[in-house]
């Protein structure tokens, strides 16, 4: 029978209701936000001028080492698999997930690996400064003993992902409402579905990746140790087998937010369901197929690097199929722009202009002088920030209502878009520029030919901090004493199940299915 | 004009204003403010370049056209315009056409870039080689049937990068001894490193490639202009990341070829130097030189080195214990640790020197003085 929360600390802790989990997954993966945010803010405020000011070369490392961690494994993965957990069982009509105490497992056992993960700080030889590529064997036979911890903290995420993708697969199979067919579901169950298949065929493999390094560094393999027989370039190639799918990983969810707020916002339906799910479908088979394309000069053979640069470009051709199909959508739409909107537009521009950058490096050719500069990551924060985290951001405002039941701020949305959209272009796009004029990525100091778009991207990285704050600011006033709102359906154009359940949602919903015509 | 159109037009010229107000510094500063990649001085940075180029110029035109449309359809079909949403969805013949046209361009944009690969990877006929190792961080480069060979490290002193001295022009960009090579050859680079993985690029030659511990890669230049050029290891490989540059000076080959004799004679003279000996104020001197060029970025000028990463030299078993076990762990290095063998990267003189210095400094005070012969014999095996 349906009862409401239970009391106290032990609602959290015990919790097997996929609301309380996601909202547990939405602000775990904000705490590490900031946490991943206030290492870029050191980073770049080391940048801000040529010269070491604030830190040392080896703590420089370490920063962009757990800038990265925390920011993919701690925020960007962890705040899908929130909104995963919140929305596909309102959206598929069921009353929870299918595994709901696997999916309390699978939360808990994360802030324990971040927990584990943020003490490295703190040891004698300091935190893994290896890169989030932990290349080895710069990660095995140089690395700092905190590099033991590291690998522990990974396997525990991995565990994490791999139970929340069962659980995903096991809901949307299973729990599907009466009538709601393949081809109806929703694109953003659609994309999470995919994801899940990708995340349980490549976490293993990480897994595999970093038992590797373990055995090596502790029990004398040589895996990755050209010394001893092994090859530290099988080391990148297991990597990117599991790191290419997992920028897929990244952004697929993301493709699927934006898929239902262009509609609701252009009070349009998306232009092209079947195709949308079949570009998806696409782009994570030719996930698997490319991972090479990050390897350009390790000295393959020249039919490897043709062969990985044609794949890789291929990739193309799904993903303009996605944005041809959103701007098809808005096309004699009706448009509005709230916060959501202005921010799925932006993630629409600016993903766009990362896949840009992207096709150019895949040019194998052109990435000879490309890799491994500030235009790759000019190039991966336009995908990863303003295409992940500004869809995350989308989606936070877009569901809110529905969630809490009550109205955010939307000049104050607006706002932090504003300041957001700015800041993230100042820091990112004068980083294009660097890497093209020979500046390196992972680099603690600079030649004085780079200092002014450094200052230049410096700056944009503190206003686009800024805007997080009032970001969070928004999120809690919304909680607390926002406009309260009751109808069930809070955006005019949306469409879906989760807008026929009451608002806020209540604490079960779907007891009874619901029937899809 | 309404409030909302003169913000938009506001808008539009700010870019404008600050090209006007800041153009000329902009010109004047090429350099400083460089928004695109050197077109270089080899046949293969000039293809590199082309086809960077045709790439960009492709996208700019497909993001004219799709940002158009949006753009248009975000001003005309507003609602607070009245627009009325249509119905329209799903079009095949739409679906197709935005399959086949990226495709299509795909196809133009790989026949040239395999073209540009294939020249890329042409290394064969190469009227020289040169092997670049990386170590962490520096640069080894060695003549191939010269006899010649020289380690090419930062020459910026700590005082610049700790910001107590101005900073010179090429700041992190100067080395103790650039790579020399000819002009108007093909030379041909085999690279591959000691410890970590590196990577090493020259932005103004089209070069970059990775240098792999137990592995050799090739590539190759053929530079047009004499110069001097200058680069950076591009994979992270440790604290000193930022820190090992590559400088390459190409000069005319007569020019080329008189450094390569005097170079050779050097060499010799140093072999010679081997067998003589030193006082110990000699070796001390040379020792305190050496040891920090090539030994404090880990252990610390103060010979303290790092807690939990790099031993100290203070009073420890192997720079106050047996001297044949100090002099191997520098000449051999100690395997599955960053410790690395010095052997091949300096003169017996100055490890001679590096390990007397490490005997003495710091209240060590052994006495022990060890001379270049010693050195030698060690790695003869005696």
């Amino acid at each position: 029978m349906a009862h409401g929360p239970a009391k106290g600390i032990g609602r959290w802790l015990f919790t097997t209701n996929h609301k309380d989990i996601g909202t547990m997954y939405l602000w775990f993966s904000f705490a590490m936000f900031l946490l991943g945010g206030f290492f870029a803010m050191v980073i770049r405020a080391e940048l801000f001028q040529p010269g070491m000011q604030l830190v040392k070369p080896e703590f420089f490392n370490q920063m962009t080492t757990m800038h990265g961690l925390v920011m993919v494994f701690g925020a960007i993965m962890p705040v899908f698999v929130g909104l995963a957990n919140w929305m596909i069982p309102m959206m598929i009509g069921a009353p929870d997930m299918a595994l709901p105490r696997m999916n309390n497992l699978s939360f808990w056992i994360l802030p324990f690996a971040f927990l584990m993960l943020s003490s490295t700080l703190f040891m004698d030889g300091g935190a893994p400064n290896f890169g989030w590529t932990f290349y080895a064997p710069l990660s095995t036979t140089y690395a700092p003993d905190s590099v033991n911890f590291f690998i522990f903290a990974i396997h525990i995420m991995g565990a994490s992902s791999i139970m929340g993708s069962i659980n995903i697969i096991a809901t949307v199979l299973n729990l599907r409402a009466p009538g709601m067919t393949l081809m109806k579901m929703p694109m953003f169950v659609w994309t999470w579905l995919i994801t899940a298949f990708l995340l349980i065929a490549v976490m293993p493999v990480l897994a595999g990746a970093v038992t590797m390094m373990l055995m090596d560094i502790n029990f004398g393999t040589s895996f990755f140790n050209a010394a001893g027989g092994g090859d530290p370039v099988l080391f990148q190639h297991v990597f990117w087998f599991f790191g290419h799918p997992e920028v897929y990983i990244i952004i697929l969810p993301a493709f699927g937010v934006i898929s239902h707020i262009i509609p609701t916002f252009s009070r349009k339906p998306l232009f092209g369901y079947s195709s949308m799910v079949y570009a998806t479908a696409s782009i994570a088979f030719l996930s698997f197929i490319v991972w090479a394309h990050h390897m350009f000069l390790v000295g393959m053979p020249v039919g490897g690097q043709l062969y990985f640069m044609y794949a890789t470009m291929l990739i193309a051709v799904p993903t303009a199929a996605k944005v041809f199909n959103w701007i098809s959508t808005m096309f004699r739409g009706s448009l509005s722009y709230e916060t959501p909107m202005l921010f799925a537009i932006a993630f629409v521009i600016l993903f766009t202009i990362g896949g840009f950058t992207g096709l150019m490096l895949a040019i194998a050719p052109a990435d000879v002088q490309y890799h491994d500069t500030y235009f790759v990551v000019a190039h991966f924060h336009y995908v990863m920030v303003a295409g992940s985290l500004f869809s995350a951001t989308a989606a936070v405002y877009y569901w809110l209502p529905k969630w809490c039941g009550r109205m955010y701020n939307e000049t104050m949305g607006k706002v932090q878009f504003w300041i957001s959209f700015i800041g993230f272009n100042v820091t990112f796009f004068p980083q294009h520029f660097l890497g093209l004029a020979g500046m390196p990525r992972r680099y603690a100091d600079y030649a004085l030919q780079f200092s002014d778009w450094n200052m230049i991207s410096s700056i944009g990285a503190f206003i686009y901090g800024a805007a997080q704050l009032l970001f969070l600011f928004n999120v809690v006033r919304t909680i607390r004493s926002g406009k309260p709102v009751s109808e069930p359906k809070t955006w005019e154009g949306a469409e879906g199940l989760e807008w026929t359940v009451a608002t806020p949602a209540p604490y079960h919903t779907f007891s009874t299915a619901p029937v899809v015509k | 004009m309404s409030r909302r159109a003169r913000m938009l037009f506001a808008l539009m010229l700010a870019p404008a204003m600050f090209l006007a107000t800041f153009g000329k510094a902009l010109a004047d500063d090429a350099q400083r403010w460089a928004v695109n990649m050197p077109k270089g001085v080899t046949p293969v940075s000039n293809a590199i370049y082309d086809i960077h180029m045709i790439i960009f110029w492709i996208c700019v035109v497909i993001a004219v056209g799709v940002f158009g449309v949006m753009f248009y359809s975000m001003y005309a079909h507003r609602k607070s315009k009245g627009a009325v949403a249509a119905n329209f969805h799903e079009n095949t013949t739409a679906e197709i056409v935005w399959t086949v046209i990226p495709a299509v361009l795909l196809i133009v944009m790989a026949i040239p870039a395999t073209s540009a690969l294939l020249q890329v990877y042409d290394a064969s006929e190469a009227e020289m080689d040169v092997k670049v190792t990386g170590y962490q961080w520096k640069w080894q480069y060695e003549y191939l049937g010269q006899d010649v060979s020289f380690m090419s490290e930062l020459a910026t002193p700590e005082s610049e990068i700790y910001n107590t001295a101005p900073k010179s022009q090429y700041y992190v960009q100067e080395v103790s001894e650039p790579l020399v090579i000819p002009a108007n050859t093909k030379v041909r680079f085999l690279i591959t490193a000691k410890d970590v993985i590196h990577s090493w690029w020259l932005p103004d030659l089209g070069v970059k490639k990775d240098a792999i511990p137990g592995l050799v890669n090739e590539t190759w230049a053929y530079v047009n202009e004499p110069g001097i050029y200058r680069g950076a290891c591009t994979e992270l490989c440790g604290q000193g990341h930022a820190f090992m540059p590559v400088v390459v000076n190409v000069l005319e080959k007569e020019a080329y070829n008189s450094w390569l004799a005097e170079k050779k004679e050097a060499a010799a003279a140093v072999r010679e130097l081997s067998k003589k000996t030193f006082t110990m104020d000699e070796l001390m001197a040379q020792g305190e030189e050496a040891y920090n060029r090539s030994c404090a970025s880990c252990h610390q000028v103060n010979g303290q080195g790092i807690a939990g990463v790099f031993p100290s030299m203070i009073g420890g078993a192997i720079t106050t214990g047996d001297i044949t076990s100090h002099i191997d762990i520098v000449v051999n290095g100690k395997a599955g640790t960053a410790m690395q063998a010095f052997g091949g990267q300096l003169s017996e003189v100055d490890i001679a020197a590096i390990v007397t210095y490490e005997r003495n400094a710091w209240g060590n005070n052994t006495g022990d003085v060890v001379q270049p012969i010693d050195i030698l014999k060690h790695k003869q095996g005696q």
